[in-house]
């Protein structure tokens, strides 16, 4: 279907599918249940999950198939994200232009960049990206924000003002990041079914189909001769030059592709939320999407979008649990170990998310290079025996980080 | 002229920092061919080495005092730190003043001990990795190392002043006939890295284990041949690496009050200025700490700042990216280290 061979239509489907169903899916506990704080089912958080999604789809053609590690991704990400507000202040709230701005405008930034960067590999890579994102960040959070010229408004952050420009903005069109007018992004219907609440978001629905157009490009740009000769350039680049393949062009083109999708994730954020900081570019956020991909699986299909889901979850419902939500779990215990469990846990709760996530990171990098899916793969394998494991294997198509 | 000279000291300072840190990772990648992204980690640990000293010299017990009350007519309450009672109050009172000072002292071996555990526990199972692998984990660690110390100390900077009589200001001019007001600390913090350097490059460079050590990173191979245990002396490489760090961070305390986030803010210039001194060199590492710390002051300078706006912010970035591209290997980097 679409191109796709018969396993990747499989996936592809199934990713359709949970999409599709999130609210549903991600709402499992009635509201008025104890359990109801490990519900993510309303929009921000939904939201999130798609819009990261598609940013670590796109980290994962550039890291994932070509093995090169920018750590600087955050920046197309903001510079998206800057695009598509200053598209909202200037002609409407159309969300249409205003995406369709931000990825033409980090897919320029990252082809100015990858065109520097992609001269050196390796660790030197790494670092010439660090350093553009950290200067990117350095510029839009005090330079380009002074009065005479303000690109970027600093540390509050670009937003659109009510005495903006907005050229096309009628009085009959509402306030807020819009689809042609006929439905806005914080749209929200909400289904109770006994005693359940399902939240069905326009904003996170049409975030969810750009997640999908974007995993189709990915699958298609996986499958395609283009993919191989990225593949060829993370197994043996010298063995490219050899064989009189240029791989510069290659790379530089899964740079620019990648670029586009963080600028496509960033045009996004800020059609949910029509705001634009630089905290966005900082090298952290950088490092977050480089976790997201690793922790799924880099180079994977499916590896990123789990990856982000599992991040943005896990760093909802972890901070979220306190300490008398951990007192209530070990109830069950006499009293001293009740009290000597909630002190052992609760460096890892609440605030202390980040060092879970640190510690997850480095066990996987560790022990799991391959991410989650190598995990899911190696369980199946237990189960299925060696011969089935194979087979799964092709499924997926799996080329661990390695 | 005066504001010049000034403007190079505010350099050297900084660049000393930027230096010695640097040092560091090109001492561990030079030795051990490992991108360490946690360095910046160690910076902070030796920072936070200073402000644990200082709170087990100000830990107390508690007397009351009859002879004065608070306000609610209660026997006031009298806080004694444990080295007041022991050395008598003026010792007690002077050892808690030179806590930083002392926590070289202390922050050596804590160092020596956290670079050891490092390397055994967890990057000696990544020599054969990619280097990609070994940033990875180095960076986990470094989110790790810096949730544990903000876990514990909290996020907000520590004020950790240097001892009264070290805190003044100096007249460096007075030698030379100029009036060149600067802040004595700092002084000490550039004569103090400039011996630390001394001490490394003389320690590599006049002692067997350095001789052993300079061999081992041209050729490991060859000398693991000859019959020496590279990789045990590799191990105190990246131990005195780290501590180096590590004092590097207890110095800077009084210039900057310590924050879990400080190592990270560090490490990317640091990395910065290794490419630009080239990716295993030692004298490159310094020298291109200096010379960045110096052109980061000049661009601080309201002059610069008038003419071409926010160029303090992205100067060190702008000569990185000038230097990969036209001199791809670095200040004085050697030839076929990390070429690709």
């Amino acid at each position: 279907m679409l191109g796709l061979n018969k396993q990747d239509t499989t996936l592809f489907l199934i990713v359709v599918a949970l999409t599709a169903l999130a609210p549903f899916i991600l709402n499992p506990f009635p509201t008025e249940s104890a359990m109801a704080q490990f519900n993510a089912g309303y929009p921000d958080l939904m939201q999130r999950f798609v819009i990261f999604g598609i940013f670590a789809i796109g980290f994962n053609i550039l890291f994932g198939l070509t093995g090169y590690l920018s750590f600087g991704h955050a920046a197309f990400l903001g510079v998206g994200s800057y695009a598509a507000v200053w598209m909202f202040k200037l002609f409407s709230y159309n969300v249409f232009p205003a995406i369709f701005l931000s990825v033409v405008i980090a897919g320029l930034f990252s082809l100015l960049i990858g065109y520097i960067s992609l001269r050196r590999s390796g660790i030197y890579f790494s670092i010439l990206t660090l350093a553009f994102a950290q200067m990117s960040f350095a510029l839009a959070y005090s330079v380009l924000s002074n009065p005479k010229f303000n690109l970027t408004n600093g540390e509050t952050g670009l937003q659109v003002y009510t005495d903006d420009l907005q050229m096309f903005h009628g009085d009959h069109l509402p306030d807020l990041p819009h689809i042609f007018g006929l439905l806005t992004m914080r749209d929200n219907f909400v289904l109770t079914v006994g005693g359940w609440d399902f939240n069905f978001n326009v904003g996170y629905y049409f975030c969810a189909l750009i997640m999908l157009l974007a995993f189709y490009f990915s699958v298609r740009i996986f499958r395609s001769p283009f993919g191989t000769m990225l593949r060829a350039v993370k197994s043996n680049q010298t063995r490219m030059y050899y064989t009189g393949l240029n791989a510069r062009p290659y790379t530089l083109a899964a740079f620019v592709i990648s670029g586009m999708y963080a600028g496509l994730a960033g045009g996004l954020m800020a059609a949910v939320d029509p705001l634009a900081g630089a905290e966005r570019m900082q090298w952290t956020a950088s490092g977050e999407v480089v976790l997201m991909t690793i922790l799924g699986g880099a180079g994977t299909l499916i590896g990123p979008i789990l990856g982000a889901g599992f991040i943005k979850y896990f760093e909802n419902i972890f901070s979220k649990i306190n300490d008398t939500v951990l007192h209530s779990w070990f109830s069950f215990l006499p009293d001293g170990m009740e009290d000597f469990m909630v002190a052992i846990v609760h460096p890892f709760i609440g605030k202390g998310w980040h060092l879970t996530l640190g510690l997850l990171f480095m066990m996987v990098v560790i022990f799991l290079p391959g991410g989650l899916v190598e995990g899911g793969q190696r369980i199946m394998r237990l189960f299925r025996g060696k011969k089935a494991a194979k087979e799964a294997d092709e499924a997926t198509q799996s080329t661990p980080a390695e | 002229m005066d504001a010049f000279l000034i403007q190079i000291l505010n350099g050297l300072d900084k660049g000393s920092a930027y230096a010695l840190i640097a040092l560091g990772l090109t001492l561990i990648f030079g030795t051990l061919g490992v991108v360490n992204f946690a360095h910046g980690a160690l910076f902070m640990i030796g920072a936070f080495c200073a402000v644990t000293l200082q709170r087990i010299f100000k830990l107390s017990f508690v007397t009351e005092d009859p002879t004065q009350q608070d306000f609610l007519g209660n026997p006031l309450k009298v806080e004694t730190p444990y080295v007041m009672d022991w050395f008598g109050p003026e010792v007690g009172a002077g050892i808690i003043e030179w806590s930083v000072p002392l926590a070289i002292l202390f922050c050596i071996p804590v160092m020596i001990g956290v670079g050891f555990a490092m390397e055994r526990g967890l990057i000696k199972h990544f020599y054969k990795r990619p280097h990609a692998d070994q940033i990875l984990v180095t960076f986990g660690l470094a989110i790790v190392l810096q949730e544990i110390i903000k876990y514990f100390f909290g996020a907000n900077p520590i004020p950790t002043p240097a001892p009264a009589s070290l805190n003044g200001v100096v007249n460096l001019g007075a030698i030379i006939g100029m009036d060149i007001v600067y802040p004595l600390w700092r002084v000490i913090y550039f004569c103090f890295s400039a011996l630390i350097i001394g001490g490394i490059f003389a320690f590599l460079q006049f002692t067997t284990f350095g001789m052993v050590v300079r061999a081992g990173m041209a050729d490991r191979e060859t000398v693991g041949l000859l019959g020496i245990n590279i990789d045990r002396k590799f191990t105190i490489m990246f131990g005195i690496a780290a501590a180096v760090a590590g004092l590097a961070g207890v110095m800077y305390t009084p210039i900057n009050p310590p924050n879990y986030h400080m190592g990270m803010d560090f490490l990317v210039l640091s990395f910065v200025v290794v490419v630009v001194g080239g990716m295993g060199s030692l004298p490159g590492a310094v020298l291109a700490g200096f010379l960045l710390g110096i052109l980061e002051s000049f661009a601080s300078t309201t002059w610069a700042t008038t003419t071409i706006p926010g160029i303090n912010q992205v100067i060190i970035y702008l000569v990185a990216i000038i230097v990969l591209l036209t001199r791809p290997r670095g200040l004085l980097g050697r030839k076929g280290v990390m070429e690709d």
